[in-house]
């Protein structure tokens, strides 16, 4: 039993492999930006509107309206990484119910790179609104001998974002391929439907996570530790 | 009993063990976390979209210590990395 779509070779040439994950990888992104483009050709500012156009601004003021709630800072700043992030997990994992397509985010190597991109994204973004020397103080924070411990912490939480995706979306596939060969007819459509509800709320989970520790990042420190209070950390 | 007997039948042991004792305390976690959400909704119903948000965010966050076992168990029983070995070495 294959438990990554890394494992499914789709065309090799010497070397070069092209497994399953990154077919779907490249036709889950494909669909995102041709789709975004057809529907942007034409927006309207009325009160009639496409019906995809409204599917959009719904989604968009959903991302807008959770970076405002969780992280409490204007969106406009990270509404594109962690709008992309959003989209992209949601739609591979809505896809994994299509017959013949592994979701990408079933693969350890998907869910690691998003969780690297959140790993880069939040001291880039630490950076740019608080300068090198006002980030990095943060690490010596209370003293400078929890250094180590907040490196780590950093570190596992990025594990832990990769792994959490990667084991619910291989779970969801595989248990619907042990309960295949239990009960053949009913269990196994169910366990489909749950999985469109565990997918979705993964993906929101993952934009939720990479919010907080942006905006925690980016928090600018205005009394002593008067912002340590929703300062949270994902193990 | 050879190795690839014992490898094999030590792999599955663990596998259920770890399932079994690994799932135990995420599911009581996880379930004082919705008493206690279900708990707050009750008295605040006005507050039950934060309440929910930080339920799932913090369920998430609790099941992921389940989640780390059913990656292992999996990893036993499907991706055994001394099983692989032993099969190429009596192969080869």
């Amino acid at each position: 039993m294959k438990i990554t779509p890394d494992q499914i070779i789709v065309w090799q040439w010497g070397f070069i492999h092209i497994n399953a994950t990154l077919v779907t990888t490249w036709g889950v992104m494909l669909l995102l930006v041709v789709v975004s483009a057809l529907v942007t050709r034409k927006l309207s500012t009325g009160m009639k509107m496409s019906r995809m156009q409204n599917l959009l601004e719904v989604i968009v003021t959903f991302l807008n309206r959770q970076i405002s709630d969780v992280g409490r800072q204007e969106p406009a700043e990270f509404l594109g990484f962690i709008g992309t992030l959003f989209v992209f997990i949601a739609a591979s994992n809505l896809l994994g119910v299509v017959p013949g397509i592994d979701p990408p985010t079933g693969s350890l190597s998907t869910t690691t790179a998003l969780a690297i991109c959140v790993f880069v994204a939040v001291p880039l973004y630490g950076i740019s609104r608080r300068g090198v020397i006002g980030y990095f103080k943060d690490y010596a924070k209370p003293s400078i001998l929890m250094l180590p411990f907040n490196i780590m912490g950093e570190l596992s939480r990025t594990l832990a974002l990769a792994v959490r995706l990667f084991g619910n979306m291989m779970s969801g596939t595989m248990i619907g391929g042990i309960l295949l060969a239990v009960t053949p007819l009913v269990f196994p459509v169910i366990m489909n439907l749950f999985g469109l509800l565990t997918g979705l709320i993964q993906a929101y989970i993952f934009t939720i996570l990479a919010t907080v520790f942006i905006s925690a990042a980016v928090e600018v420190q205005t009394g002593a530790g008067s912002s340590d209070t929703h300062q949270e950390k994902g193990e | 009993m050879d190795s690839l007997t014992l490898v094999s039948l030590v792999s599955i042991f663990t596998a259920g063990l770890t399932m079994a004792v690994g799932s135990i305390a995420p599911a009581l976690g996880e379930g004082r976390a919705l008493s206690q959400a279900l708990l707050a909704i009750a008295q605040q119903p006005d507050e039950a979209n934060a309440i929910t948000r930080t339920l799932f965010v913090g369920m998430a966050m609790v099941e992921s210590t389940g989640i780390y076992c059913l990656v292992i168990a999996m990893i036993l029983l499907f991706a055994n990395p001394y099983w692989n070995y032993l099969v190429s070495r009596a192969g080869g």
